[in-house]
């Protein structure tokens, strides 16, 4: 094929583009992931038994805010990654001092109550829970997001996947958050950030095969 | 012509393109393709490849550049958005046919404007074959709309398919031709 042709090919009735298109498409598919994940919150754990009362609510506004963080900073990421040539990696400076300040407040809890303590604070009630559903919530956030960052044009793909697999982490975290709190902030750090960083990693691995174009 | 001069011409093209206009967004794709051309075939000749091959590139960055330009930031500048694109595709060219493992450095996006070579030539794209593989309904819509240049209206009076779904068959089959082509066996 001649290129001449093509260009006529594809500058043929072409459509006029709205400007808002990526953005809508992306928040979208994020709006859709959150819903799904808060679903199937409610069907596996059912409705939440302190909803926000109970002893625990400076944990549980704690834990929204790191969760609900991640998923800002990394939603302004995705949304530079999807753009070809766009520069700009300041979102992953604040993804890194949101675990940062999480890490010192939690090493400075843990420094100021006495050892003997220490294990319960760890090993909170539930722990396995965080590690089985937090992946499980971020399944469907995940999908829908790299559903729409498919349709975008990332060129680093490990990057862009790496960070939907947080965004789809931190969504699962604040689900779950949201249906019990946490007993301590060593207890945040280590089961709602860790499985965290493993879907993370996840989305890293997965990233350069789905998100090819 | 340099990036410097051409920035701000190619820009307003791009956005009068976004608008809708043909004109502007064919002469944007015909500008654009004399930088790709000469850019492709430096880089090839680089890593001692075939320049035969960068014609197939300069298509395939064409066809990226149009059905991905929703993710052109209207208020950036345009040259980083087309370098971008045009590494990514010879990134992908390189890994797909097995190339050596070379990495082409970031900074040489910006080479993507440094000199521009007119001389169009065929390519071993087969367009006809390409649409063949499209499903009948956005093949009806693409050779409708794209190749013999109807309105959709007409075309979806011709076809029996409402205006809204003319649109969205020439959209996707727009963007599954990109896919077809990047899995195109080798010619």
């Amino acid at each position: 094929m001649n290129t001449d042709e093509l260009i006529n090919f594809l500058g043929t009735n072409i459509e006029p583009v709205k400007s808002g298109q990526l953005r809508n498409t992306l928040l979208g598919s994020l709006a859709v992931g959150a819903v799904a994940a808060l679903c199937l919150m409610l069907v596996i754990l059912g409705e939440p038994d302190e909803a926000f009362g109970g002893g625990h609510l400076g944990l549980k506004f704690l834990g929204l805010v790191f969760t609900l963080g991640l998923v800002i900073a990394g939603t302004s990421y995705l949304l530079r990654a999807a753009r070809p040539g766009t520069p700009g990696r300041r979102p992953l400076v604040v993804l890194g001092l949101l675990f940062f300040a999480l890490l010192s407040a939690g090493a400075i809890t843990l420094v100021l109550s006495h050892p003997v303590v220490w294990g319960e604070m760890v090993f909170g009630p539930q722990w396995a829970a965080c590690l089985i559903c937090i992946p499980l919530f971020a399944i469907a956030p995940f999908a829908s997001l790299i559903w729409a960052l498919r349709k975008e044009a990332p060129t680093y793909p490990a990057w862009t996947g790496a960070v939907a697999g947080l965004v789809a982490g931190a969504l699962g975290g604040a689900a779950l958050t949201l249906h019990h709190s946490a007993g301590s902030i060593p207890f945040i750090l280590l089961w709602y950030g860790g499985p965290i960083v493993v879907c993370t990693v996840v989305g890293a691995i997965l990233g350069p095969r789905l998100l090819r174009w | 012509m340099t990036i410097s001069s051409e920035e701000p011409e190619l820009r307003a093209l791009m956005l009068a393109g976004l608008g809708g206009d043909e004109a502007s967004h064919k002469s944007l794709l015909k500008k654009l393709s004399t930088y790709l051309r000469a850019y492709f075939k430096g880089q090839l000749a680089r890593i001692s490849r075939s320049p035969l091959d960068a014609e197939d590139l300069v298509q395939e960055t064409l066809i990226a550049l149009h059905t991905r330009r929703h993710t052109y930031d209207r208020s950036q500048p345009l040259t980083p958005w087309v370098s971008a694109i045009a590494r990514y595709r010879l990134v992908d060219y390189l890994r797909r046919t097995k190339a050596a493992k070379m990495d082409v450095p970031v900074e040489e996006a910006e080479g993507v404007f440094a000199v521009d070579d007119v001389s169009a030539v065929d390519s071993g794209l087969d367009l006809t074959k390409l649409l063949a593989q499209l499903t009948p309904k956005m093949r009806q819509a693409i050779q409708f709309v794209k190749l013999d240049g109807l309105s959709v209206s007409e075309a979806a009076a011709r076809s029996g398919m409402s205006q809204s779904a003319v649109k969205v068959s020439v959209h996707r089959g727009l963007r599954a031709l990109s896919l077809l082509v990047r899995e195109r066996s080798p010619s």
